[in-house]
């Protein structure tokens, strides 16, 4: 498979396509806007977090496929998670991404369920932050307050 | 599908510039990327350097590298004297009336951040306004909100019509007894729009209101003499004129460059120095704190004396041809929208599909050797205007070719099949 392939695989453009968890949430608790000044990408990430427990997450925003897709993907994994195995999540992506994981072995993303289907971004360093986008911005959610993240 | 070829072919004058000359000149035009001969249709961001703007750098760091104005030793007269040499150069280049109005700065954006802290905080004051235009770079509009903040003024914005055009009537309509700056670009780096700087001046000095005009994007396309557009300050970068980075141009007036203060303070701005008081030098220097950028400006003239050895006409002709063939090209593109349809433009398309983001046909382009720019254009307020998130921009210089632009028009196919 090309390193083109390898990034736009199937999920990935489906996921862009039909983004899950694509609305605003009215209830959330915990909300925050995350941006990328590079390119103008933004999100909003909505958050019911009940008992340190993500009960249910939402996402809204305009960006390129990598970050709409990196985005649903996450809230598809995050629902049900609690705020600790979200910051363990958050971290082993991040790995993935910036590619120190590929450093033990082939197979990048250990500990990253599904969202391996992102590891060919390493092998694109000007779209890391746009598939990290979301996750710096459910990050700050979870720290709480109305925050806005930004990639840089 | 339908693509470029069945343009008519160019007429004599853009055959007549020799293109594969030209790109001779460019060393680094003749790499391969991702295993691909490099397209570059970037130029909007920096150009590239031709072999004896190189050369110049080499030599001066081989040859004559010294400190100016502070030697007496034999190098750095030589140094001193390639610098000032610079400066006449960049003086015609532009036809000011005399080198003393040839401010060497780091590039456009300090140029403009300078008139707005020397000029603006002298001769501005809370309830004053600033006219701008809706299509300028963060560069043009960041300096004076700044300045605004720290002195009560207020920003006024000159809207664009749907083409990408200033709306002159609205401009005549913001210009008022509280103007008292106007700043616009010459060319916008997002839509290509050529501004019709004439008018803006003229109807800015019927008023007595100076206008500074951001040249960044002009000076690589369009023959610049400060005198005919009798501006107040012009702007320009050395990088995007296939000069070195760090360096560009403020021109000024010297009559409004005289009252104003000095912008930094250091060595070479100044002529005597005591803890009492300091006296400051004359222009240009006066606005040169600090060793500056000497192997820069040196560079910079070897690109003027670059663009001098080409026939302008030509290139004006071939650069005409490229935008009018790509237009044609990208127009047949189902769902390609072009952003920035001015009447009047340089070579700068952008782009936008509803389906497919900019960032997504940068990163598919660029796997086919083609670079482009993906994004904002550091002009977010152009993109608001237009409702686009980002778009994808393909900007020309003189050494590209049709043949660059079909190898852009396939790569956008290919982007497009990935995200059918
Ligand atoms: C119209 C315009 N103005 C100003 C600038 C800023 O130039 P520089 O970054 O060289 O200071 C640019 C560069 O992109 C530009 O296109």
């Amino acid at each position: 498979m090309s390193e083109l392939d390898e990034l736009y695989q199937e999920v990935i453009l489906d996921h862009n396509r039909s983004p899950r968890n694509y609305r605003a949430m009215a209830n959330a608790n915990r909300k925050a806007q995350g941006y990328n000044p590079l390119c103008g990408d933004h999100v909003t990430v909505y958050l019911d977090l009940e008992e340190g427990v993500i009960k249910d997450i939402s996402f809204q925003g305009s960006g390129c496929a990598i970050s709409k897709a990196s985005a649903s993907l996450m809230t598809a994994e995050l629902k049900g998670k609690t705020e600790a195995e979200a910051k363990e999540l958050f971290e082993n992506v991040h790995k993935m991404l910036t590619g120190e994981s590929n450093k033990n072995g082939p197979q990048g993303g250990r500990g990253v369920g599904k969202l391996t289907i992102l590891s060919g971004v390493c092998k694109f360093p000007a779209r890391v932050k746009c598939a990290s986008l979301a996750w710096h911005t459910v990050n700050s959610a979870l720290k709480g307050g109305e925050a806005v993240a930004s990639t840089e | 599908m339908k693509v470029a070829h069945d343009i008519a072919t160019p007429g004599p004058l853009a055959e007549a510039l020799d293109v594969s000359k030209i790109r001779a000149d460019f060393p680094i035009l003749k790499q391969k990327v991702h295993g691909k001969p490099l397209v570059y249709l970037d130029n909007g961001a920096t150009s590239q350097k031709p072999q004896i703007v190189i050369d110049a750098l080499n030599r001066y760091y081989s040859t004559e590298n010294s400190n100016i104005h502070r030697g007496v030793h034999f190098l750095s007269e030589r140094a001193t004297a390639g610098y000032e040499a610079a400066r006449q150069k960049i003086k015609s280049f532009v036809n000011a009336r005399s080198e003393q109005e040839i401010i060497f700065v780091r590039g456009t954006t300090e140029a403009i951040n300078l008139v707005a802290q020397s000029y603006g905080r002298t001769f501005l004051k809370k309830g004053d306004e600033i006219i701008v235009s809706a299509m300028e770079h963060h560069s043009n509009i960041v300096p004076w909100q700044m300045l605004c903040e720290q002195i009560g003024a207020r920003l006024r914005v000159i809207p664009i019509n749907h083409d990408g055009e200033l709306v002159l009537d609205e401009y005549r309509r913001l210009l008022g007894e509280k103007t008292k700056l106007v700043s616009v670009t010459h060319v916008s780096n997002a839509l290509g729009t050529i501004v019709p700087v004439k008018d803006i001046v003229r109807l800015a000095h019927e008023r007595n209101v100076p206008v500074l005009l951001d040249g960044a994007q002009a000076v690589p396309h369009l023959k610049v003499d400060v005198q005919e557009l009798a501006c107040d300050f012009y702007a320009f970068s050395g990088h995007k004129l296939f000069g070195p980075t760090g360096v560009g141009i403020l021109y000024g007036r010297s009559e409004l460059l005289d009252a104003m203060p000095p912008y930094q303070g250091g060595g070479d701005m100044i002529s005597l120095v005591t803890f009492e008081k300091t006296h400051y030098n004359v222009l240009p220097y006066k606005f040169e704190a600090g060793t500056p950028h000497i192997a820069g400006g040196i560079g910079l003239a070897a690109a003027i004396d670059y663009l001098a050895g080409l026939d302008w006409e030509r290139v004006a002709a071939h650069e005409h041809d490229l935008l009018a063939y790509a237009t044609s090209a990208l127009s047949s593109i189902e769902g390609l929208r072009i952003i920035g349809t001015a009447r009047e433009k340089v070579g700068v398309i952008s782009f936008v599909f509803d389906h497919v983001h900019a960032h997504d046909v940068g990163t598919i382009l660029d796997q086919e050797g083609v670079a482009v720019r993906a994004g904002h254009h550091c002009a977010m307020p152009v993109m608001q205007r237009f409702g686009v998130p980002a778009t994808t921009r393909a900007s020309f210089a003189l050494y590209n070719t049709r043949e660059e632009i079909d190898v852009l028009v396939r790569g956008i196919h290919r982007a497009l099949k990935v995200f059918k």
